[in-house]
């Protein structure tokens, strides 16, 4: 019997040949005596969505707001492996080169479209203003550009140079989000994106989320204190409670087999 | 040499109205905002008797570097005659005694509010803005503080988008005076309220042009050939006031800035607004003599240098 196989090469899973996108280390904000993000630590992939649960106060939007390199930590790094920066803890760096990164390397949707949007710009000016700091000065590329991206996040372009206050609230959060990928940043941050809209209109949102997702291979990190809307998109679960991270694994690990009571709790609240 | 010799004899009130150390901060002012092009210097907007709006910030910059050997020319939207640059030319000659013109190439020094002659201006030759509101980030930034921010960080998304915003709304920049200006590539700086006609002659200009905000209490300066480029996208070139049809009622003339004049039946009649160009315009045709600088505009509109105005390519 001749047994001459061909060799088999074992590829070693995705997760453990690749470096993380994301590295954060001990992250810490006190707001006074609040200690207000404790000691968080995360990694995550490319293309890798994160889902962060936790009552309200827990400190989640204030994680992305450091993230998102718009606050100071009190201690803590934060390296993404994006251009130019490698080698850099994020926190440490200068104002410009903060902004450099926060507008061409991560994009945010804030829960109130009122933190994300200019009202008094147009639709298509929000996201044409990404590109504007990009130092894009041709007026048709900036048009062009706002309608492609807006055209990504499902924007009925015949309203694309609307004033946001005149748009629905599913429409404003795709603005939004059209905003946050103009610039096709590595990094998306989603506070609540969908809270707030009507459950058919928060179902559309988060398909769009999804397709966005998997066609760009973006890494996401998506904030919600609604497990339904996690389960849909994230890849692994972050528990967040007064600041600390109290559980973190799969997606299916945690919903089906929750470890910490508080997790436990949540869950079965949930179901 | 006796000191009585070095000092000029006693009179109740000093040279130019202003106090030696006013003069002296202005000129520092001035000095330093000379070697920023573009960016506003805070200064100690001092007392004169006119009130706060009526061109007090020129004033006192006139008033500091004024000497006795200077030839003044004051107006006020192109015009000598009118009651504020009549006003303001009294106050000036009264207080310093110098000798004024109503023509620009025989003044040394130019105070205006809102225009620029239409010849152009030498390096002998000082021009004096009155400014109103000199933060060009003031319609799309509220806060000062933010304001100065911004102006530290060269970070002018914020003027583009608002002229993407006038794109979008009306397929054309409305921007009328004042057109946001970037200065030496650094400062994005209003040009005072001068129409888009007279923002291009700022641009590596042979004068020295300093601009004074009284009741704001800033002041800026373009010095001599420095860039000044209007804020306009690549695709979207800058364009003046379009007066091509114009015919100036007084002279005949066209292609210099008109003020245009409504007549009873509706109609306009269109007259030059640089009231001594065209009085030497009218004294020459009565078979005088009269020099005349090279203007900025020739009679078929064309500009006297070719790097400011784009035609855009077709491709
Ligand atoms: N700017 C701030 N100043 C002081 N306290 C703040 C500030 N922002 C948030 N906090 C407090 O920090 C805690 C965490 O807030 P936040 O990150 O918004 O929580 P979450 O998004 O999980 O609801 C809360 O107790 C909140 O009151
Ligand atoms: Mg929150």
């Amino acid at each position: 019997m001749n047994l001459s196989l061909e060799p088999i090469t074992l590829e070693p899973p995705r997760l453990v040949l690749e470096k993380p996108l994301l590295e954060a280390h001990k992250l810490n904000i006190y707001y006074g005596k609040l200690h207000v993000v404790a000691d968080v630590s995360l990694e995550l992939y490319r293309a890798e969505v994160l889902g962060v649960v936790g009552e309200s106060g827990s400190g989640k939007s204030t994680l992305l707001r450091l993230l998102n390199l718009q606050e100071d930590v009190d201690s803590g790094d934060y390296h993404l492996a994006i251009e130019g920066y490698k080698a850099n803890n994020l926190f440490a760096l200068d104002r410009f080169a903060k902004r450099e990164v926060q507008t061409r390397h991560i994009g945010i949707v804030y829960q109130s479209p009122h933190l994300g949007l200019r009202m008094h710009a147009s639709s298509s000016g929000n996201v044409a203003e990404r590109l504007i700091i990009a130092g894009e000065r041709r007026y048709s590329a900036l048009r062009e550009a706002a309608k492609s991206s807006l055209a990504a996040s499902e924007f009925p372009l015949e309203r694309m140079d609307d004033l946001p206050r005149k748009l629905s609230g599913g429409m404003q959060q795709r603005v939004q989000l059209a905003k946050a990928i103009a610039l096709k940043p590595e990094l998306l941050l989603l506070d609540e994106p969908t809270t707030g809209l009507d459950v058919s209109v928060q179902a559309l949102v988060l398909d769009t989320l999804k397709r966005l997702q998997r066609e760009l291979g973006i890494a996401m990190i998506i904030v919600s204190h609604d497990l339904g809307v996690i389960r849909t998109l994230a890849d692994r679960i972050m528990v967040m409670r007064h600041g600390q991270v109290v559980e973190l694994g799969l997606a299916d690990q945690v919903l089906e087999d929750p470890q910490h009571p508080y997790t436990q709790q949540l869950v079965h609240a949930k179901l | 040499m006796p000191l009585k010799s070095l000092s000029h004899p006693y009179q109740g009130y000093s040279y130019a109205f202003l106090d030696e150390a006013a003069k002296r901060e202005l000129r520092r002012t001035i000095l330093k905002s000379i070697a920023i092009p573009g960016y506003q210097v805070p200064y100690a907007s001092r007392e004169v008797p006119f009130a706060r709006g009526w061109g007090t910030g020129g004033l006192q910059a006139t008033l500091a570097i004024i000497g006795p050997k200077d030839s003044l020319k004051v107006i006020d939207q192109g015009d000598d005659d009118s009651v504020n640059a009549a006003n303001l030319r009294r106050f000036i000659t009264s207080m310093t005694g110098v000798s004024t013109t109503t023509d620009t190439q025989k003044a040394s020094l130019i105070q205006s509010r809102h225009r620029i002659p239409e010849e152009i201006l030498d390096t002998y030759q000082t021009l004096v803005l009155q400014v109103p509101m000199p933060e060009p980030l003031r319609s799309v930034e509220k806060s000062r503080a933010v304001a100065q921010q911004m102006h530290a960080d060269a970070d002018y998304g914020l003027m583009w988008l608002k002229l993407y915003e006038q794109m979008v709304r009306y397929s054309q920049i409305t921007l009328g005076t004042g057109y946001p200006s970037l200065v030496h590539g650094r400062y994005v700086m209003d040009p005072s309220p001068i129409p888009r006609w007279d923002v291009p002659k700022l641009h590596q200009a042979r004068h020295l042009t300093i601009l004074s905000a009284g009741r704001e209490k800033r002041l800026y300066a373009v010095p001599p050939f420095t860039e000044v480029r209007p804020l306009e996208f690549d695709d979207i070139p800058y364009r003046v006031e379009d007066q091509k049809d114009w015919h100036c009622g007084k002279t005949g003339l066209k292609s210099k800035f008109m003020n245009e004049l409504p007549k009873d039946d509706g109609s306009s009649s269109y007259e030059i607004s640089d009231s001594g160009y065209v009085e030497k315009y009218l004294r020459q045709k009565e078979g005088e003599s009269i020099r005349f600088a090279k203007p900025y505009y020739d009679d078929d509109g064309k500009f006297y240098r070719d790097d400011v105005f784009r035609e855009l390519k077709d491709d």
